[in-house]
């Protein structure tokens, strides 16, 4: 055959061999991932989304170190079973201002997507120190450590930069404020004025009421941990999206 | 960060005295005497790669106990020792400590005999192997130590993926500064493969990584791309890590060593040109599959079932050209068990290539997707086909490196043999049996239309599988054992192996096979 002759071409020259592994190697990425950044209809339009408050995206911080998405996924499928045990499947626009990505590939543990709401706070705190004290024929293991790790959060403005950079809409008001509206997120017996504004600031982003919610999350009013920060994340996952203006069916939102 | 900056520093200093006295050492002599292989760095990485290797399985085996035994393996305060911050570390260490030191090391090993060539750029070499090794350990500590970006197979930070870049780098140079010194007018098929494997990783690292420090002096990093255009970066990158590293790279391996092993010519040359090209052009578009019926646009997943489908005959057309290449020696099967490990390997690689297009059909993904048998899958492809193979080049490259007749026990490499092919099968009957079972349990409902399981029930039925799929991974680790005594054994030249050096033999396989 001509063509298996020509192939002799690329085995004297390693150059060719080189490159030509390059081109045919950067086709498929090429077509599949770039359009997903100029099609508009790739993440839906969705009421509700705001960007993390600082106090949550410390908690996301810690949910990412501590390798919480090898066990757990955040993302619902559009399956009747998933649906009904975990709630409405997840959109696009959801995680639109996640970086990284959780969404996971494996549920060793159940789905997180929209664990928000569904456990009280105290709950969460018995079950991170000890998850078994909850659930006996859990495998997960214990964070019992979280509560006693101070969170750290002098760089918190650094890291409101950095995402604004990317996309994410903090505005400078988010960013100036974000050492105050970490404090008082986690305290509710902090400056009333100070909550105020914190509360104003991310439901203006939402565009809604109750996206924000004040908390001594850990039930340690001495001081702000790790366990805080990362209950509060929790509680909040999956509850932005108002899914009662929320179209499925409209031809905007299919996919 | 800064923990990890002393230790660049510590080991960068180690490495620049031992090279002072090295230099000392020499007293005239040519260091780099064209007229010989590089084989000091061979056996070097012949020897770490087993290290890594031991390492890998044995934290395997932990994050397996942990599942199965969570009351006795877990501490209260040692949130290090978290499955959560071990499992990467477990995956890392077999994909990259224990398989990226068999990739570099064979590279080298084959890239200067089918080339008939020393290794190129003196030093260099060395910068690679020690610089990938260092890669290594910053990635390992960071895990334990938090230092993670999430992205599976992709978790080192910012500051280590720049440092690997560097290295990988030189790494491409290296093997193509080596190709164009060949005495030989063709390039050999096995470095193909090593050339796509290094170039594609490229690529996928460079990409799948593109990340903002928060700050210069910090480890955390915020990355570029978010939500959807992250995730299919991510299963871009983590697809094609499997595709090109495990893949590629480890099919170079099975072109040079079986051919080497059984004194016969690759089955088909015009083969190999067929599914090289069709395998690296079809494997890149395969990704979305991972993302099966989440928020990603259909027409991507439907375009990636459909590529990882077309996958299953370029993956098959390999198996096909390494098995046939045993045609006139088939008694090797049975006298020689080294020669039955790497044909086992391609066995277990017909099979994860043929049940991967299958778990990728949306409808089978439905069910597969989030449970064990995506564990089942991956260690039928990661222990038999990426193992074996591995295992295979590790007692024939000892042997050839150290210049012996045979190995130092065939009999031990017998024990190997069944003991990881049992385990192998012990570790995914038991997670095919549990994939399916919590997939099934997830989606059962009762006869009053409401779910019938709650989702602890279904971690509660997996127990027993756990515990087998731990006494599995168990015998793997054994046998990775007796290898290295067998191994070290060789090297020293005592038992069978003692029997006379031996000069090393033409090799079988430097033209292209008709």
């Amino acid at each position: 055959m001509g063509i298996m002759n020509k192939h002799e071409t690329l085995e004297r020259h390693s150059l060719a061999l080189t490159i030509g592994i390059l081109l045919v190697v950067a086709v498929g990425g090429l077509v599949e991932i770039a359009p997903l950044f100029y099609l508009e209809n790739t993440i839906e339009k969705v009421e509700g989304m705001r960007p993390y408050t600082p106090l949550e995206l410390e908690g996301r911080n810690i949910y990412i170190r501590e390798g919480c998405y090898v066990c757990h996924s955040q993302m619902v499928r559009p399956l009747r079973d998933e649906v009904e045990r975990y709630g409405h499947y997840s959109l696009a626009a959801e995680s639109m201002y996640d970086h990284p990505f959780q969404w996971g590939s494996k549920r060793t543990g159940p789905d997180l997507a929209r664990v928000g709401g569904k456990y009280s706070d105290s709950w969460h705190v018995d079950h991170l120190k000890k998850p078994q004290s909850m659930v006996p024929e859990s495998v997960m293991p214990p964070y019992a450590f979280l509560a006693d790790n101070k969170l750290h959060f002098d760089d918190i403005e650094a890291h409101l930069k950095t995402l604004r950079f990317e996309g994410v809409p903090y505005t400078d008001d988010m960013i100036a404020n974000a050492k105050s509206d970490l404090m008082a997120q986690a305290d509710p017996n902090s400056d009333y004025d100070a909550q105020d504004a914190f509360v104003a600031r991310y439901v203006a982003a939402a565009g809604r009421d109750n996206t924000v919610r004040i908390a001594d999350y850990d039930g340690n009013p001495d001081e702000i941990t790790e366990l805080d920060a990362l209950i509060a994340y929790l509680q909040m996952t999956g509850t932005l999206v108002d899914f009662s203006t929320y179209e499925a069916d409209d031809l905007d939102n299919r996919r | 960060m800064e923990a990890h900056a002393w230790i660049f520093f510590t080991l960068t200093v180690a490495a620049l005295a031992v090279l002072v006295l090295w230099a000392g050492s020499l007293k005239g002599r040519d260091p780099f005497d064209q007229t010989v292989y590089d084989d000091t760095i061979v056996k070097v990485g012949v020897g770490v790669s087993m290290f890594w290797g031991i390492v890998g399985f044995l934290v395997g085996l932990i994050v397996a106990l942990q599942l199965a035994f969570p009351n006795i393996f877990y501490f209260d305060q040692i949130g290090w020792l978290n499955f959560g911050r071990i499992r990467p570390l477990h995956t890392s260490a077999v994909i990259f400590a224990f398989g990226g030191n068999v990739l570099i090391s064979t590279s080298f090993y084959v890239v200067q005999r089918t080339n008939r060539a020393r290794l190129a750029g003196g030093l260099w070499p060395w910068f690679v192997f020690l610089g990938y090794n260092m890669f290594i350990v910053l990635a390992a500590t960071g895990y334990l130590m938090g230092v993670t970006q999430s992205k599976e197979y992709a978790e080192p930070e910012w500051y280590i993926d720049l440092w690997l870049t560097i290295v990988w780098v030189a790494y491409l140079l290296v093997f193509l500064g080596t190709i164009w010194k060949r005495k030989e007018s063709h390039i050999y098929v096995a470095n193909w493969f090593y050339l796509s494997f290094i170039v594609t990783i490229a690529m996928l690292h460079i990409v799948n990584n593109l990340t903002i420090p928060v700050s210069l002096t910090g480890s955390k990093s915020y990355q570029l791309f978010g939500g959807v255009q992250d995730a299919l970066t991510q299963w871009w990158y983590g697809h094609n890590a499997v595709g090109f590293f495990l893949t590629t790279g480890f099919l170079a391996i099975m072109y040079y060593f079986i051919p080497k092993r059984v004194n016969r010519p690759v089955y088909s040359y015009r083969l190999s040109i067929v599914h090289f090209w069709s395998l690296i052009f079809i494997y890149i578009w395969a990704g979305p599959h991972h993302l099966h019926y989440t928020a990603l646009p259909q027409w991507a997943q439907t375009l990636g079932m459909t590529f990882s489908v077309m996958l299953w005959m370029p993956s098959w057309g390999g198996m096909i050209n390494g098995v046939m290449t045993l045609s006139g020696a088939w008694d090797r099967l049975r006298t020689d068990p080294v020669v039955r490990m790497m044909v086992v390997a391609l066995a277990f690689y017909g099979m994860s290539t043929f049940e991967g297009p299958l778990m990728s059909v949306r409808t089978v993904n439905s069910l597969s997707h989030y449970t064990e048998w995506g564990i089942a899958h991956v260690h039928s492809g990661s222990m038999g086909w990426v193992g074996f193979i591995s295992f295979g080049a590790l007692y024939c490259s000892t042997q050839w490196l150290w210049k012996r007749k045979s190995l130092y026990s065939l009999a031990l490499v017998e024990w190997h043999f069944w003991l990881a092919t049992l385990g192998i099968l012990f570790y995914i009957v038991a997670m095919y049996f549990a994939g399916i079972l919590e997939g099934l349990m997830w989606r059962a409902y009762n006869e009053y239309g409401f779910l019938e399981y709650s989702f602890i029930e279904t971690v509660e039925a997996k127990h027993v599988s756990y515990v087998i799929r731990a006494v599995g991974g168990g015998m793997f680790l054994t046998g990775a054992l007796i290898m290295a005594y067998n191994l070290i054994r060789t090297a020293l030249g005592h038992g069978e192996a003692a029997e006379g050096e031996v000069t090393s033999s033409a090799p079988a396989a430097l033209q292209p096979a008709e």
